[in-house]
C-alpha cells in the first residue's frame, strides 16, 4: 500500500502512456479498425432487418429489427476489444517492441490495465458507431442508459482480457485469428443475437446458458428495450466472474514472464 | 557501492542448455566497462536477465544495492538498455518511441519532452523527430536506441553491440557520445565485436567464454600479458634473399616488398629501425598485423576450448 502511494503517480503516468499509444494506434487506422464494424452492422440491419426481418413479424414483443440491435451492438463491442488488444500486444511481441515495457519498472498490472483500457476504448468507440447507425434504421427508446453502458463497459473488459490471453500463447499472426474465427464468432452468434433462445428446445436452452454471451446479449438486450431472457443480476455476476478470473490468469502469465520471456 | 554485483549467476533454457554456468562478476561505479565473448558466449543472457528480459535460473544480481528478486522496480529505474536488435514499433516517429518510452518509466510528459529534446539533438536526431522509424537507416536506428535508453536517465547504461553495422563516421561520434556520458558518472557496460571499441573505450574488461567468466581484469593489465606484438613493414625495394638474423625479433618474408616482425615487449621499435637500417633495409611505413585485445581475446578462448577438451 505504501509502494501505491508513493509510486501512484508514476503508475498514473505509464497507465496513460499506454492508453494514449493504444487510442492513437487504433484511431490512426480506423478504416481498418472502426469502419469494417460499421459497414458489417449496417448490412446486417438492411439484410436481416429490413428485407428478411419484415417477413419474421415482432420476437420478444419487439419488432425483428429493433430485437436484433442490441446484439448487433455488443458483437461489435466483443469483436472488437478482444482483436484491439490481440493484435497491438502481438505485433509488440512480433516486433519486440514489448521490451521497451518490460525493461521499464512499470508493474504487470498497469501494463495489463493499459492493454484492457485500450481494448476497452475500441470496443465502446465501435459499440458507439453501430448504436448510430441502428438508430438510422429504428426508433428505439434506451430502457436504462447506465445498464447499457455498465454491460458495454463489462463485456470490453472481458474479452480485451481475452485478447491479451490470446495474444501471450500466439506464437504466429495466424494464431490470433484462431480464437476469433473458431470460438467468438460461432458464440457470438449462438448468444441470443438474432433469436430469443424461447424459441429453442429445452435441450437447447439448457446448453445456451453454458454460452457466457448469452448473459452479455441479455443484459444488454435489457438495457436498451428492457426485455431479457436472463434475470439481470446472474448477467453482470456471471460477467463479472469471468472478468475476475481472466484478469488473475493474465496477471499469472505476466509474472512468470510466459510468451515474453525466455 | 559497485553499481552491478552479480553471485551465482544461472541459467538453463529450455531443453538443457546451459548458457550461464555460475556467473560472479562485479562492475563499479563510474566504470566503463566491456564485456567480450564469442557468438553464444552467453553475453546477451547475462544482459538480458539483467535487464529483466529473461529469467535467471539461479544466483543473484543487484543493481546500486537494489536486488533483482526483492525491488525490480528499483533495479529497473536504474538502468538503461541499448538491445542487440532493433525493437521498435517502426510505424511510430522519432520523437513518439522517446517520448513513450519516458511514459513507460513514470516521467511527466511535460519533462519527457524536455529530456526527448536534448537526448535527440545531441544524437544529431532532432532534424528526423517527426520521420516514422521504419525510414531510418540502420545507424540512425543504433542512435535512437541510445537516445531512448536515457530518456529516464540511468546510473547504469548496458549497451549490446551498439555499433554493430555502423559505418565508421557515425561509430566514431557514438564513441565520442559514450565517452562524454561516462564522464558525466554513467556507468556503462558494453559488449562488443569490435575489440578496438573494447580497447578504445573501456577501462575494465571481462571475457565470457561458455557461460563462465574466462578473464576480469582491467584493459591495461590483460595488454600487460601479451609478450609478443607483430608489426607489418612494407619496404622501399624488394625484401633481401636471405634476411638477417636479429636478437629479440623475428623476420618472415610476406611479398617481395613486405616483412612480417614478431617484437619481445622488452624490445623497442627504435631497437628495430636502428637493426634494420643497418641490414640496409628501409621501411616505408609499419602497422599491426592484429588488434592486440584481439589476439588475446583469441588466446584465451583458444585455450579455454583446449581445455574443455582435453577435460572431456
Amino acid at each position: 500500500m505504501k509502494r501505491l502511494m508513493r509510486s501512484g503517480p508514476r503508475y498514473w503516468i505509464t497507465f496513460q502512456t499506454i492508453f494514449t499509444k493504444e487510442i492513437l494506434r487504433f484511431t490512426r487506422i480506423w478504416v481498418q479498425t472502426i469502419l469494417p464494424s460499421v459497414i458489417t452492422t449496417t448490412l446486417y440491419f438492411v439484410i436481416f432487418g429490413r428485407l428478411i426481418g419484415d417477413r419474421i413479424g415482432t420476437m420478444g414483443g419487439f419488432d425483428y429489427l429493433d430485437f436484433i440491435v442490441p446484439g448487433l451492438v455488443l458483437m461489435g463491442v466483443i469483436t472488437n476489444s478482444y482483436s484491439n488488444v490481440v493484435s497491438s500486444f502481438y505485433s509488440s511481441k512480433f516486433s519486440r517492441y514489448i521490451e521497451e515495457l518490460l525493461i521499464s519498472p512499470a508493474p504487470n498490472w498497469v501494463i495489463l490495465a493499459g492493454y484492457v483500457a485500450g481494448g476497452v476504448a475500441r470496443g465502446l468507440v465501435v459499440g458507439a458507431a453501430v448504436m448510430l447507425v441502428a438508430m438510422l434504421f429504428t426508433d428505439i427508446r434506451i430502457h436504462s442508459f447506465g445498464v447499457m453502458l455498465l454491460v458495454c463497459l463489462l463485456t470490453a473488459t472481458l474479452f480485451s482480457l481475452g485478447g491479451f490471453i490470446n495474444a501471450i500463447y500466439a506464437n504466429s499472426f495466424d494464431d490470433i485469428s484462431i480464437i476469433p474465427t473458431f470460438v467468438l464468432t460461432p458464440l457470438t452468434y449462438l448468444g441470443g443475437v438474432f433469436y430469443s433462445i424461447e424459441l429453442l428446445p429445452d435441450f437447447w436452452q439448457g446448453v445456451s446458458l453454458a454460452n457466457p454471451l448469452l448473459y452479455m446479449v441479455n443484459a444488454f438486450r435489457y438495457g436498451l428495450l428492457g426485455i431479457s431472457d436472463i434475470p439481470l443480476g446472474i448477467a453482470f455476476g456471471m460477467t463479472l466472474i469471468f472478468i475476475l478470473v481472466l484478469g488473475a490468469f493474465s496477471l499469472i502469465l505476466l509474472r512468470r514472464g510466459v510468451g515474453i520471456k525466455t | 557501492m559497485p553499481a552491478l554485483a552479480v553471485q551465482q549467476l544461472t541459467k538453463t533454457y529450455k531443453g538443457g542448455f546451459q548458457a550461464l554456468k555460475g556467473i560472479d562478476l562485479s562492475v563499479e561505479e563510474g566504470d566503463f566497462f566491456a564485456l567480450l565473448g564469442p557468438n553464444g558466449a552467453g553475453k546477451s543472457t547475462f544482459i538480458g536477465i539483467i535487464a529483466s528480459l529473461v529469467n535467471k535460473t539461479g544466483g543473484q544480481v543487484e543493481v546500486f544495492g537494489h536486488d533483482l528478486d526483492h525491488d525490480p522496480e528499483a533495479v529497473k529505474s536504474c538502468i538503461g538498455l541499448v538491445p542487440q536488435e532493433f525493437n521498435f514499433n517502426l510505424f511510430l516517429p522519432v520523437f513518439e518511441v522517446v517520448l513513450n518510452q519516458a511514459g513507460y518509466y513514470g516521467i511527466p510528459r511535460r519533462e519527457a519532452k524536455v529530456r526527448a529534446e536534448r537526448y535527440l539533438r545531441q544524437l544529431d536526431l532532432w532534424d528526423r523527430r517527426d520521420t516514422e522509424m521504419r525510414k531510418l537507416s540502420g545507424g540512425l536506428k543504433r542512435r535512437l536506441m541510445i537516445a531512448r535508453a536515457l530518456v529516464h536517465q540511468p546510473r547504469l547504461l548496458i549497451l549490446d553491440e551498439p555499433t554493430a553495422g555502423v559505418d565508421i563516421e557515425i561509430r566514431r561520434s557514438m564513441w565520442s557520445f559514450l565517452r562524454d556520458l561516462n564522464a558525466g558518472g554513467t556507468t556503462i557496460i558494453l559488449t562488443t565485436h569490435y575489440l578496438e571499441e573494447a580497447e578504445s573505450l573501456c577501462r575494465q574488461i571481462a571475457i565470457i567464454n561458455q557461460g563462465r567468466i574466462a578473464e576480469r581484469s582491467s584493459v591495461a593489465d590483460l595488454l600487460g600479458k601479451l609478450h609478443t606484438e607483430t608489426f607489418v613493414l612494407n619496404l622501399r625495394g624488394r625484401v633481401p634473399a636471405a634476411l638477417p638474423e636479429l636478437s629479440g625479433f623475428t623476420l618472415n618474408y610476406l611479398d617481395d616488398c613486405t616483412l612480417e616482425v614478431e617484437m619481445n615487449r622488452d624490445h623497442t621499435i627504435n631497437g628495430l629501425f636502428a637493426a634494420l637500417s643497418h641490414s640496409g633495409i628501409e621501411v616505408l611505413s609499419l602497422r599491426n598485423k592484429q588488434n592486440r585485445l584481439e589476439r588475446l581475446f583469441l588466446e584465451m578462448v583458444d585455450r579455454r576450448a583446449v581445455a574443455a577438451g582435453g577435460a572431456a
